[in-house]
Formats: C-alpha cells, sequence, structure tokens
C-alpha cells in the first residue's frame, strides 16, 4: 500500500494536481451561477474572487480594446494580474486551468489506449498558432468584435459548464475527434491563440523545468508524454532549463522520468 | 530562356499557400462572426450599451447572469440565435423584475452594462431609466381590442399610466359597452416584458422589441413637439 502510494505521488503527482485545479475551476464556476457560490464567480473570460479580486483574460481584454470598447477599469486590472502571473509561471493555464486541456488529454490517452501511431492525416506546422492569433488581432480591429471569444472552445467549455452548454458540446467533440484521428496534439499543440498568446509571454517565466544531462538514459518517456515535444530538444544532449516558449509546465515529463534527470526549477533555485 | 531561381520560386510558392490559407480562414471566420453578432430580436438586460458597442465590450463572463435573482438572464450558447456568450432575457419565459439595485448591471466588470445611464442627477440608481425595449401590442389578436375585458398586461406594467394606459373606446359592436385597449408610449417603457409575460393570448400579443428594431425617426428636419398619447381620463377608472 505504501509502495502503491509512493509510485502514484512519484509518477502523478502534478496530474492529480492539475486535474483537482481545472475541474475545481469548473466546479466554482457552476457552483456560483447555481448556487450563489462566492469563491470564485464568473467564467474564463473574466471573474471575481470573493467579490472583490478581478481577474480577466488578457487576450480577450486585447480583443475587445481591438474592437473599440472602451472597457472599464476593473476588467484592465483583472486582465493585468493574469498577465503577470502567467509571465511569472508560464504558460501554465494550459495545463493546470484550462478545460479544453481535458479534453485533448483525453484525446491523446484514447490514442495511447487503442495504440494509434498513424502519421497525421494533414500536416500543421507548430508555428500556425502564432498566424492563427495574428489573424484574431487583425479580424477584431477589422469587423470591431472580439472575434476568438466567438468560436473560442475554451470560453465554451468553462461557460457552458456554468451557464449552459447549448451546442457548445458539438465543437468540443469536434476537437476531440480533431485531436483523436487527424492531427496528434492537434488543436492545443497546433492552433490555439490563447495558447500562443500565453507562449510569447512565457519567455520571462521563473518556473522551469531542468534537465540534468548525466542522469539521463536517453529513454523517451519524456518525449512520449510531453505534448509539445519540441520544447523537450536539450535532453539527452545538454545541462539546462527549457527555454522553449511553448512549454506549458505541465511537468509531465518531471513525473514519468525514472532517472532524476528532469526537475522543476524556480527561478534558478531547486526542488523536486 | 532565363535560368529558373528553384529556390526563389518555392519560397513565393510557400509564401502564397500560406497568404491563401489564411484569407481562406479568415474569410470563413470573419463571416461566421458576423452572422453571429446580427441577430436583431436580443434583449439586452438593463444599462447595456447599443447593441455594436454592447458586443465589443461585453467579455461574456456570466456574471451579470449569476447576480440576477430572478433567473431572467441567460448567456447566450451556440445554438440560442443570440452572439454567442452574451446576456439576453426572453420576456415571455422570464420577464425583467426591475430591481431597485440593479445587480446585473452593477456586477458588470466591463461597462458593458453602463449603471451611469441608470443614474439620475442626485447619483441615485433609477432602473426605469433602462430601455431594453420597448413593447409592442398586435390589435387584430388583442382580446382587450376585440372586445374582451382584459387588462393584463396594463395591471402588470410597473409604470402604468405612464409607459402603459387603457384606451377606453366605445364599442361600436355592442353600441353600450367599452373596449379597454392597451397603448404603449415608449417614452416611458423600459421593456421590461412584464407585459408580454402577463398577456393572456395563446401566444402574447403584446411582445417586446429591441427598440432599434422597433422604433422609427422623424428626422431632425421636423421640429414638432412630443406626443401626448395619454387619453383625459378620470382618475377612478384605471
Amino acid at each position: 500500500m505504501r509502495s502503491k502510494l509512493r509510485f502514484v505521488y512519484a509518477h502523478y503527482r502534478f496530474l492529480i494536481l492539475r486535474r483537482a485545479l481545472q475541474l475545481g475551476i469548473l466546479l466554482l464556476f457552476f457552483g456560483a451561477n447555481a448556487w450563489g457560490w462566492n469563491l470564485l464567480a464568473g467564467d474564463l473570460s473574466s471573474s471575481r474572487i470573493l467579490g472583490k479580486v478581478p481577474l480577466a483574460d488578457p487576450l480577450a481584454v486585447l480583443q475587445l480594446l481591438l474592437a473599440g470598447g472602451v472597457l472599464a477599469g476593473e476588467v484592465l486590472v483583472g486582465a493585468l494580474l493574469v498577465l503577470i502571473a502567467y509571465a511569472l509561471i508560464g504558460r501554465a493555464f494550459c495545463a493546470w486551468v484550462c478545460p479544453v486541456n481535458l479534453i485533448t488529454d483525453l484525446a491523446e490517452w484514447t490514442r495511447k489506449l487503442l495504440g494509434f501511431r498513424e502519421p497525421p492525416l494533414m500536416y500543421l506546422n507548430r508555428k500556425l498558432r502564432y498566424v492563427v492569433l495574428a489573424m484574431v488581432l487583425v479580424l477584431s480591429l477589422a469587423l470591431s468584435l472580439p472575434v476568438f471569444e466567438f468560436v473560442s472552445p475554451i470560453s465554451a467549455a468553462a461557460r457552458g459548464v456554468a451557464f449552459g452548454m447549448g451546442m457548445g458540446w458539438a465543437l468540443l467533440l469536434a476537437i476531440f475527434l480533431f485531436d483523436l484521428f487527424v492531427v496528434r496534439h492537434g488543436y492545443c499543440g497546433h492552433i490555439c491563440p490563447l495558447g500562443a498568446f500565453y507562449s510569447l509571454i512565457s519567455r520571462f517565466r521563473r518556473v522551469r523545468v531542468r534537465h540534468v544531462k548525466d542522469n539521463c538514459t536517453l529513454c523517451g518517456l519524456c518525449f512520449n508524454a510531453c505534448p509539445e515535444p519540441h520544447v523537450l530538444s536539450l535532453v539527452g544532449k545538454h545541462d539546462g532549463t527549457v527555454n522553449i516558449p511553448e512549454c506549458t509546465n505541465c511537468f509531465r515529463c518531471v513525473e514519468v522520468c525514472d532517472d532524476d534527470a528532469l526537475f522543476v526549477s524556480l527561478s534558478g533555485g531547486w526542488s523536486k | 530562356m532565363a535560368e529558373v531561381d528553384e529556390t526563389r520560386r518555392r519560397m513565393i510558392f510557400r509564401t502564397l499557400q500560406g497568404v491563401t490559407l489564411t484569407a481562406v480562414g479568415g474569410a470563413f471566420w470573419a463571416g461566421f462572426v458576423h452572422e453571429n453578432a446580427q441577430a436583431e430580436l436580443v434583449l439586452r438586460p438593463p444599462g447595456a450599451l447599443p447593441e455594436d458597442e454592447f458586443l465589443a465590450t461585453c467579455i461574456r463572463c456570466g456574471l451579470c447572469v449569476n447576480d440576477c435573482p430572478y433567473d431572467t438572464l441567460k448567456l447566450g450558447a451556440y445554438g440560442d440565435n443570440v452572439p454567442v456568450g452574451t446576456p439576453f432575457f426572453e420576456p415571455r419565459k422570464v420577464p425583467c423584475y426591475l430591481c431597485e439595485d440593479i445587480p446585473c448591471a452593477a456586477a458588470c466588470p466591463t461597462g458593458a452594462l453602463d449603471l451611469l445611464s441608470l443614474t439620475d442627477e442626485e447619483g441615485e440608481l433609477d432602473v426605469s431609466k433602462s430601455r431594453m425595449g420597448v413593447a409592442v401590442v398586435d390589435y387584430n389578436n388583442c382580446i382587450a381590442s376585440r372586445g374582451l375585458r382584459c387588462d393584463a398586461c396594463v395591471r402588470a406594467c410597473p409604470y402604468i399610466g405612464d409607459a402603459i394606459f387603457v384606451d377606453t373606446r366605445r364599442n361600436p359592436r355592442t353600441g353600450k359597452h367599452a373596449m379597454l385597449v392597451p397603448v404603449v408610449d415608449a417614452d416611458y417603457c423600459t421593456g421590461c416584458g412584464l407585459c408580454e409575460h402577463a398577456c393572456v393570448t395563446e401566444e402574447p400579443t403584446i411582445i417586446v422589441l429591441p427598440r432599434e428594431v422597433a422604433l422609427g425617426k422623424a428626422g431632425e428636419h421636423y421640429d414638432l413637439p412630443s406626443p401626448d398619447f395619454t387619453p383625459e381620463v378620470p382618475e377612478n377608472e384605471i
């Protein structure tokens, strides 16, 4: 029993924490609308902690500003708080908060369960997301509308849980099937403009994955677990931190590594 | 024939591929967003900015919906024919009960629901300044204007006598009864929809429409006084 717990801790501690946080946030949003809870009310576009501290999606705010919206100070403060948080902890939104990550990870899990090893049905460049992000900004300005908010599966999922899904499930199912059958890590790893946005500000992050080359046995478990494997380009080559911006700090690589070759590193300091 | 620079040719071709994909994708995307934003019959919460400004200001957080005590407000989901994620209400299901503290507008973090537009000169909140829509009567099917003694919509109105009143007319069919015809004054109607909710007919014969849909405009060159619809009636008759 003890060894089983130790195994779970060693291999799943971050995964369990991530799922708890992702589902917990959705539960709080749902409870706020259904039962009047006050801890975290709203949705992932904008919310309030205890009715006081504002939080807002900085990309949604940017779209509204480009669309010509004259925004009240509260939502600007909320966006700034979130922007600073993710500048410090990197693109952690995608792995720790975003409900679409539950869906795309389920697709990846199903893929592995069924043993799909087919090449992708179409080639997508991982830089495509930056083109999509540019389109979001240009189209928001051109149409005077926040264009990603009309199609965002992230908003659709969080809002759907809290306020009613409507036909939003079809969008989420489409993403699941796209990731499962068309392109592995297709949506989050290639298309999502919010992930691209957080990647851009993650350059200054104080939390990074650290690699110790001498402990690495080149087993490849980290590459297999990573949703953005190109960020692990240093593994087996040299010591250092993962500096490529698309790392989501999900720490799956850290927990699947059996050889003490990957760690979580806080602003240069060490911790396991 | 000039020598062909293969690298240059390939680069130009790749660029054109990218540009085409972006343009086609962008056109579909813009088309979808434009269509989704065109829902003309949507009723917004109190204090909402004009629709085009509203869509560029509302962040779709649902805090107004959370704070609505009557579950009047809903957030548009895909399939609702409402710009997705934005708050709206359907008065035939649940009307706006015009809370005096206007919790929905007070909850708005962006100013898409403008509390200032609902504040009087003394700085007090005044929900009667809401202009969510305007009630419109279908006189051909309204049973009161066909001679039955119904004043459900008039009695339901929180601004009875101003926003809606009974216009008593002689019933020419019987020759000795009155008809209690409801008349709406758009200058006072908030569009709360309590009348539409109260209407007894199978399909409501008084419905709330967005003001920009229902109301016309005379033009600046007409210099006319405001109309006064209110008929001269003794106090005890309303």
